[in-house]
């Protein structure tokens, strides 16, 4: 953090410390990592999104305004919401009953490796294992008539990882409670509920606006999971793109494509801009 | 997986690729042949130095050729031990366009697809991809099955088959059966229909079932609307996985796809229905720019042969039907077992012409998703 290396300064050698420093060349592997791979991809679909080849030509970002298109927009949002809402709530409980517990227990542990791998577990083999589980024709637990219903077939695959994302990412945040803050509340006469209203839901509420935006763009995102559970309506906007790009009956257009990427940069910067508003807040506590 | 990084990460290979490009020109020039500019074996000096020229050049890439489909795994195999030549196979699952895409955004890299084996819509859309080139059995396919200077050549095809899992189902005799409530969540296409070739052509066969013509596909999605309201449509891409855990137990599919279920579910059928018979081919074509221009024009020599262990017996073998069968069967040098293995087709086959499938796959774009949702 920058912070830290203000902090830092005064510690220098003082022999060194007219001299120019060679320091920044450590970033050098970073930037170029981040430069290729983030930056310029980003640039070139925010300009294949509104040229046509040949220079400047907005006529791409139209299809944004298709209604298909839209519902699609729509339908991501809606999923993400969904499965970020819920996926907060249940995984700031466990969170909270898993912080509430021995720090060093075989609980804790258990819970935060669990977490670690199925907030990973996501693709073909989450979806097959849902539909092998629970599918109309093959669930061996039962045949679940709805399952291939939008948005809650899906939605119950995503909150599969959600839960366990919203435990890694919420968990440090509901450790970082002081005792002293409850036992302060306590001796002014607050009661339970006065606590969590007034001190520790106040605490937590930034950390946990954030980790649920954290959710809503992991989900928006999304891409395997969705299309090995149903592959025949483009419900989201990242198989939208998809079928913009590999239709091999004629309909590809990678145009379309980057001006469909381009929606999604612009909704995941929205998202990420809160997230970065909301994480400034939760830092200034929980240090 | 599932990040927008996906994405980018596929756009940054293609320009790191095109960075790289610069360095890797192949030379393509062995015995002093340029090889890329030939369009027989027989204008570069013969079939010896064409093998010469390709075992030189040491390595062919192919691009989207699945082992399991038409035998693909084997064919592979058995040219790259036949001419110790080393085959990389890049995305095997990947779509014709994905096959089209990886041409431009590798061109002039050492890494681009060499040959190419596309749908009829993506064959003619991108002839100005591909080098003429005119095999040595050119003669041996039939004319309508060929463009005239050899830019692409069909290569083996089948027709449109309803395959099912015959101990839970019993037998089916029509497309209309699949209404029956005992289909309950179990028919399938091998993909979305406005994307994959091969449900396009599954749409375009009960369309012919149901009436319909090779000019208007409605009746087809009609029929998959009134699946879909039975409860009967599975919106699935049917693979041999779904096949095997039993997700998608009537799969509609290219007959010779649908054959390959049966090493998974051992009373797996295929059926084609007698008053739809909708045949399709695949086409090869040779990239222009071709890294490796002899080892392409090897490989098309290869799946062309008509030997035992050529490519139309072997993909016959996987299913398939050779495009120069007829002639094969004239001459004797067809592979007599597999080609009885073949499910059984009565009445007249019909075959989407270029337009007809483009016409389609519009109609498809703004109807299909409304008549499955």
């Amino acid at each position: 953090m920058a912070t830290q290396g203000i902090a830092a300064e005064p510690a220098r050698p003082a022999g060194r410390a007219g001299r120019r420093s060679f320091a920044w060349v450590g970033t050098l592997p970073f930037f170029a990592y981040v430069g290729l791979l983030l930056i310029l991809p980003t640039a070139i679909v925010v300009w294949g999104g509104i040229s046509n080849g040949h220079g400047l030509d907005l006529g791409n970002l139209k299809i944004l305004w298709d209604a298909n298109v839209r519902t699609s927009f729509l339908h991501s949002v809606e999923l993400s919401s969904i499965t970020a809402l819920v996926g907060a709530v249940l995984g700031a409980i466990l969170a909270y009953a898993v912080a509430s517990g021995n720090p060093d227990g075989l609980i804790r542990r258990t819970f935060l490796a669990g977490g670690g791998v199925l907030a990973q577990f996501g693709g073909v083999t989450l979806a097959f294992a849902f539909t092998a589980a629970i599918g109309p024709t093959s669930g061996f637990l039962f045949h679940a008539s709805w399952f291939y219903k939008f948005p809650i077939g899906i939605g119950l695959i995503y909150i599969y990882f959600q839960v366990p994302l919203m435990l890694l990412v919420f968990l440090p945040a509901i450790v970082g409670m002081k005792r002293e803050w409850r036992e302060a509340t306590e001796s002014l006469g607050g009661s339970t509920w006065d606590y969590w209203r007034l001190v520790g839901g106040r605490l937590l509420l930034p950390a946990f606006l954030g980790a649920t935006l954290l959710l809503f763009a992991n989900a928006l995102a999304a891409y395997a999971t969705i299309q090995a559970w149903e592959n025949q309506i483009p419900y989201v906007v990242p198989q939208m793109i998809s079928n913009s790009i590999t239709s091999e009956v004629g309909l590809a257009s990678t145009n379309a494509a980057q001006a469909l990427a381009l929606g999604m940069v612009v909704l995941v910067a929205i998202v990420m801009t809160l997230y970065v508003l909301l994480q400034r807040r939760t830092s200034r506590w929980l240090q | 997986m599932r990040s927008t990084r996906r994405y980018a990460a596929l756009l940054s290979v293609a320009v790191v690729a095109m960075v790289l490009a610069g360095c890797s020109k192949g030379s393509g020039s062995a015995n002093g042949v340029d090889w890329s500019t030939m369009t027989s074996a027989a204008q570069g000096g013969g079939m010896s130095k064409l093998i010469a020229a390709a075992k030189a050049e040491g390595t062919l890439n192919v691009i989207a050729l699945p082992p399991t489909w038409a035998n693909y795994g084997n064919i592979i195999k058995t040219f790259s031990q036949k001419y110790g030549i080393k085959v990389n196979s890049a995305n095997p699952n990947g779509s014709s366009q994905d096959e089209v895409d990886a041409v431009k955004q590798q061109a002039g890299t050492k890494a681009a697809p060499d040959v190419l084996d596309v749908g009829q819509s993506v064959a003619l859309a991108n002839t100005a991809l591909m080098a003429p080139y005119k095999v040595a059995t050119w003669s041996n396919i039939p004319d309508s099955q060929k463009e005239s200077t050899g830019l692409w050549y069909e290569d083996y095809g089948g027709f449109m088959a309803i395959g099912y899992d015959s101990a839970k189902f019993g037998t089916i005799t029509a497309v209309s059966d699949l209404m029956d409530p005992k289909f309950k969540n179990a028919v399938a296409l091998n993909g979305n229909p406005t994307q994959a070739n091969a449900a396009l052509n599954g749409v375009m066969m009960v369309n012919l079932a149901q009436g319909g013509s090779l000019d208007d596909i409605s009746k087809g999605v009609d029929f998959f609307h009134q699946l879909k309201q039975a409860g009967n449509f599975v919106p699935v891409q049917a693979t041999s996985a779904t096949v095997k855990a039993g997700t998608t137990p009537v799969v509609i599919d290219w007959d010779y796809l649908n054959a390959t279920h049966g090493s998974d579910v051992s009373t797996w059928k295929v059926f084609v229905p007698d008053n739809a018979v909708l045949g399709g081919y695949y086409n090869q074509a040779i990239n222009k720019q071709a890294p490796h221009p002899a080892a392409a024009r090897l490989w098309e020599e290869y799946l062309y042969s008509q030997a035992a262990n050529g490519g139309q017996n072997l993909w016959l073998v996987g299913g398939a039907r050779p495009v120069e069968q007829q002639a094969m069967t004239s001459n004797g040098s067809i592979n007599q077992v597999a080609a009885a293995k073949l499910p059984t087709v009565s009445g007249t086959p019909v075959f989407m012409s270029g337009e007809q499938s483009t016409n389609a796959s519009t109609y498809l774009a703004s109807n299909w998703a409304k008549a499955i949702s």
